[in-house]
């Protein structure tokens, strides 16, 4: 049963610190991994989450109710720069799940059910959840749509779009998908996420990066969750994608027309 | 073959520690931040500016050179305001954000990384004009102009100097402020005065007049743009930071109210314009450090990508000289002008009564060596690109112009080595 309408809209970003998208990675020695001794920073798809999130906030007109809006991380504990980059760009409050230093990284199931468990200590407040489409470490693409299906709640995946109708409490989704632009329409509490071309996230100011310092970040166990992080799936091997080979010049059409025949192309009637 | 074989080889089982650090997606830099001594919040401080460099600054670079009507500048000092970085050394009653002069010095250093003509209007405006509004204005000068000023509605300038008077600024001074019924009436032209040509107001020194034998003082003035007999001559043509607004300033009878001398300054401009001087040097030394690390990256990644005899330049003898050479530069004028800084910054805390509040010597000297260092890379980073680095598509060129100003510009090279001699002679008068 849905709270009434004065009551304040309150929206979950869950972000992570991720392998910063301009580095160029190298494989690691034992081909398990990346080397993860470079920069990290907030998954891209997330900075969209948070951005939206504050957009939201900006466009309700003045007077209406108040948003609320928590980032959360599951990680080590440098993840709580992440948060506090969260913090400067607009989020209120903060949850940290805090991981050991040498565990491994989390994988979607794990976080969905930790997520659903900060969910449900909120006594089931939080009206939305605005997830990036899929972290640019291991593009996964699943947390938001496996906490969906935990939640029982509707999902819009690959969001461009976002418009919320605080009375009749739904909002319609504009999605990329393959065929072009799909419209949905999902009643609250639903579940996002976003995609590349919902919006530009803006740069922290440092007036609001110093005012992040004093905003509240709640350290988690998984225990206190009473989630499990042990990891279903196993690395076996990474490596680099096979070099590109050189190709070669043909100087005729009918030339190329026989390189065809030769590789076993048939022209189609 | 054998040399090329083994270099692989190595390379994949021993781990490297590498400086490449990646800035909002524009910047690919190789600055060392494991030599900055600098504190994890300054750090962060760091960081973030430089994410702002790389994400609103780079992207104009070519725009912001462009000059013209200066209207990418005028924009980006609206973002730079908005990011905070205005008023950094202003109290926060004043709405500044009340942070030392390694903040300073620190947003100085990335705005010039991706434009240097940006950062010294920045410069010019926050530091020469902001702060020392905010350490001499009387309270009722700080209301009417600081929340303009730090939000970006207005632009700031200051003006000492003059066509006749550059080194010997106080000597050679002709701009003077006489006496009359009500006020003062200032006559005169300013010269080489940065942003100049936008500025809102203008932090103004002129002489006094004084009986015949008796010493000569000054005043500073706050003379805003639209004073009547006040007039701005065209933008001058540079040589290199073409995209930082410069002109001469012309006052004909320019009658100013007394509310118009800045703080307790009349008679005293002396000690308002050379106290600013010295935090000016030490602020604006990041101008020739964030050039530096420009030239430096760019002379790094070009040698590491031609390749001439079968191997890359970078690998050759004599081209590794230069990039060591460019290193080593870099990083010690770079510890060097962050001590003094840090010094600064401490000393302006802890001052005991009777003691300097900072060594001029070292802010001097802060200036002094990064701006030799600054031309010495530049120009070494002109020679990496060989012939491409002659052909104004690669931005060696304008590395070199840029770095130039600073051996002439907040003060020339002659008058920094000067003035250290003279202040250390003075240990033994």
């Amino acid at each position: 049963m849905r709270p009434s309408t004065t009551r304040l809209l309150n929206i979950l970003v869950p972000v992570k610190r991720a392998v910063d998208y301009a580095v160029k990675i190298r494989v690691n020695p034992q081909q398990t991994g990346v080397d993860l001794n470079v920069k990290h920073s907030m998954n891209p798809f997330d900075e969209i989450a948070i951005e939206e999130a504050v957009r939201i906030r900006e466009r309700l007109p003045k007077g209406s109710e108040p948003v609320t809006i928590t980032a959360l991380t599951i990680g080590p504990p440098k993840s709580v720069e992440t948060l506090r980059t969260a913090l400067a760009m607009g989020a209120d409050a903060a949850f940290h799940v805090e991981l050991p230093e040498t565990a491994p990284a989390p994988e979607p199931l794990g976080v969905a059910k930790a997520v659903q468990a900060i969910i449900e200590k909120q006594q089931n407040s939080v009206d939305m959840v605005i997830l990036g489409k899929q972290s640019i470490d291991d593009d996964l693409g699943q947390t938001g749509q496996m906490l969906a299906g935990l939640l029982d709640w509707g999902q819009a995946t690959y969001a461009s779009k976002v418009d919320l109708d605080l009375d009749q409490k739904n909002a319609v989704i504009t999605r990329e998908i393959d065929g072009g632009l799909e419209q949905v329409c999902v009643k609250f509490p639903l579940i996002v996420t976003t995609d590349l071309r919902l919006n530009e996230p803006r740069y922290a100011s440092l007036p609001n990066i110093m005012k992040a310092k004093k905003k509240p970040v709640t350290k988690l166990t998984p225990a206190d969750l009473g989630v499990s992080f042990k990891p279903q799936m196993e690395v076996i091997k990474v490596t680099e994608p096979p070099k590109r080979v050189g190709g070669t010049k043909v100087e005729s059409v009918d030339e190329l027309v026989e390189k065809l025949k030769a590789a076993g192309f048939t022209a189609v009637s | 073959m054998l040399r090329t074989i083994s270099s692989r080889i190595s390379r994949r089982f021993y781990t490297t520690s590498r400086y490449e650090t990646y800035h909002g997606g524009a910047i690919k830099t190789y600055y060392n931040p494991t030599l900055t001594g600098l504190s994890p919040s300054e750090n962060e401080f760091r960081e973030a500016v430089w994410e702002f460099s790389a994400r609103v600054v780079k992207p104009k670079v070519d725009e912001i050179e462009r000059g013209g009507s200066y209207s990418a500048l005028m924009e980006l000092h609206k973002e730079i305001a908005g990011m905070g970085l205005h008023g950094l050394t202003v109290p926060a009653k004043n709405l500044g954000l009340e942070l030392g002069y390694t903040h300073h010095l620190l947003a100085m250093e990335a705005l010039s990384y991706s434009s240097a003509s940006l950062a010294l209007s920045y410069g010019a405006h926050s530091n020469l004009c902001v702060n020392q509004l905010s350490r001499w204005g009387s309270e009722a000068q700080k209301s009417e102009w600081l929340p303009g000023l730090l939000d970006g509605r207005y632009l700031g300038a200051l003006a000492m100097s003059e066509s006749g008077a550059g080194s010997d600024v106080l000597g050679c001074m002709k701009t003077v402020a006489k006496k009359v019924d009500g006020g003062y009436l200032l006559n005169g032209n300013k010269f080489w005065i940065t942003n100049g040509p936008k500025a809102d107001v203008f932090i103004v020194y002129a002489k006094d007049v004084v009986e015949h034998g008796a010493k000569q003082t000054y005043t500073t003035f706050l003379v805003p743009r639209t004073t009547p007999g006040f007039t701005t001559g065209k933008p001058l043509d540079k040589f290199g930071m073409r995209g930082s607004p410069t002109c001469e300033l012309i006052f004909t009878d320019v009658f100013l109210p007394p509310s118009s001398i800045l703080g307790d300054s009349q008679h005293h401009g002396a000690k308002v314009l050379m106290s600013g001087l010295d935090l000016e040097r030490l602020v604006l030394s990041g101008g020739p450090l964030g050039i530096m690390q420009a030239a430096y990256d760019t002379a790094l990644e070009y040698v590491h990508q031609r390749e001439q005899f079968g191997v890359r330049v970078g690998t050759i003898g004599s081209m590794q000289a230069k990039i060591a050479d460019m290193y080593t530069k870099l990083n010690t004028a770079r510890a060097f002008v962050y001590s003094v800084a840090r010094a600064v910054d401490h000393h302006t805390q802890e001052a005991a009564p009777g003691y300097p509040v900072f060594q001029r010597r070292d802010c001097a000297a802060a200036i002094l060596y990064a701006t030799d260092k600054a031309i010495e890379v530049a120009l070494e980073c002109m020679q990496c690109l060989g012939g491409n680095g002659y052909i104004n598509e690669y931005p060696a060129a304008r590395y070199l112009a840029d770095a130039r100003l600073y051996a002439v510009g907040a003060g020339t090279q002659e008058v920094r080595r000067w003035l250290i001699g003279r202040e250390v002679n003075s240990d033994f008068e």
